[in-house]
């Protein structure tokens, strides 16, 4: 036997006690999520539009149309249609007008303002009939506003007035004809500012002598400000009319109050995190990990 | 007599056919053909229903197509029958925080 032959049987014997004493195996996983939706009836979905409100300095409802669309057509299999924005809040606002006025409102067309019920009804147990004009929002706290022009969505109780849309299923459904029966996504954003001062932990590095660094929590008043995203999304069957799910979120993001952040960059940084939520409502996901297989 | 001589080269026989279809499976589960896999380790804790390893790895393939129910009985029976395995036990962490999600998603 050669010296070198010697030296492969060796090793070889070395692989083999290696790969027999290996018991374990890490390996990647990827775990399907289910939709929370079965949208298997649909083919097409509808970002139809959203009532929002809360800071003027982004239109919520345009951007928010904008953002689930580009994110629908490449991460679901529902073909997205491209639509005008439906301006809701406004929609609403015409219809209490019409309704104020004692006119009928017009019937037939998508254009058509929806059949609400009028703006002196009651729609809550918390909105009476005849109630003083709301200071924060400067419309009448029992509906919506008289004119379009009167939109003007700061809080969540301004909101509240114009919730009566979703449950108009004689609208949903019109438009649902209108672009042959498609998934319909609607619902409130609500984006607003907000500001706070408190203590916050921070962590601060730190070198000794030796150079070797340690990182120390210290506490700090600190006055923020941010703003909060509260989506609230309405799936409803254009086929009926009627709403099949919806999903209430809210994220929130603060700075220090030196730092000047643009509200329409806070405002993606907000739907970054709110949108996995979103599309794991339409389409199954897949959780990517590892775990370890044993011999 | 010569029955309980017998029993334990059977109890053998069976793990070492359990080990090779478990071994079979964690090859083809590493080029990424899971459906297979999945079925070398039924086939292995048929063999040998008190084999940990094989119950863990069984669950880790049901985990990969989604069925949880079926995972958490064979993370369950793993843990039974090897409790003081850590890697079995941080694999069930693992399954369980992923599950709760999908849970919590689905009862929303």
């Amino acid at each position: 036997m050669t010296a070198r032959s010697a030296a492969a049987i060796a090793s070889l014997v070395l692989l083999t006690s290696v790969s027999a004493c290996t018991n374990f195996f890490e390996v990647p996983i990827e775990t399907p999520i289910s939709a929370k939706m079965d949208v298997s009836a649909f083919r097409r979905v509808l970002i139809a539009g959203f009532i929002s409100g809360g800071t003027d300095d982004v239109d919520a409802n345009l951007e928010t149309v904008r953002l689930l669309r580009s994110q629908l057509r490449s991460k679901s299999a529902l073909r997205v249609i491209e639509a005008e924005v439906l301006p809701l809040a406004e929609m609403v606002a015409d219809k209490a007008k019409a309704s104020v006025q004692g006119g009928e409102p017009a019937q037939g067309g998508i254009d058509a303002v929806p059949s609400l019920p009028p703006a002196a009804a009651p729609t809550g147990s918390d909105t009476p009939a005849a109630a003083a004009p709301s200071p924060a929002s400067g419309s009448p706290a029992s509906g919506p506003p008289a004119t379009s022009a009167d939109v003007r969505i700061r809080t969540e109780k301004d909101l509240e007035k114009y919730q009566s849309i979703f449950a108009d299923v004689a609208f949903w459904k019109k438009i649902g004809e209108e672009y042959e029966n498609p998934l319909i996504v609607t619902g409130t954003v609500l984006f607003t500012p907000h500001q706070t001062s408190g203590f916050v932990t921070r962590n601060i590095e730190q070198y000794d002598q030796l150079g070797r660094r340690t990182v120390v929590p210290i506490r700090t008043y600190m006055e923020r400000k941010g703003f909060i995203l509260t989506p609230k999304f309405i799936f409803i069957d254009g086929r009926t009319g009627a709403t099949l799910h919806s999903e209430t979120m809210h994220e929130e993001i603060l700075y220090s109050a030196q730092q000047n952040t643009p509200a329409l960059s806070s405002y993606f940084e907000l739907m970054d995190k709110v949108l996995p939520t979103f599309l794991g409502t339409l389409s199954s996901q897949k959780v990517r990990g590892t775990r370890v297989l044993l011999r | 007599m010569a029955l309980a001589a017998f029993a334990p080269s059977v109890y053998a026989d069976a793990r070492s056919d359990a080990k090779s279809q478990v071994e079979f499976g964690i090859k083809v589960a590493q080029n990424g053909l899971w459906k297979e896999a999945t079925y070398r380790w039924q086939k292995a804790v048929e063999l040998d229903p008190t084999y940990a390893a094989a119950w863990n790895n069984l669950a880790i393939g049901f985990e990969h197509e989604g069925k949880f129910d079926d995972a958490r009985q064979a993370y369950d029976k793993a843990v039974t029958l090897d409790p003081k395995n850590l890697l079995i036990r941080q694999n069930f962490d693992l399954f369980k925080e992923i599950n709760d999600r999908a849970k919590r998603r689905s009862d929303r």
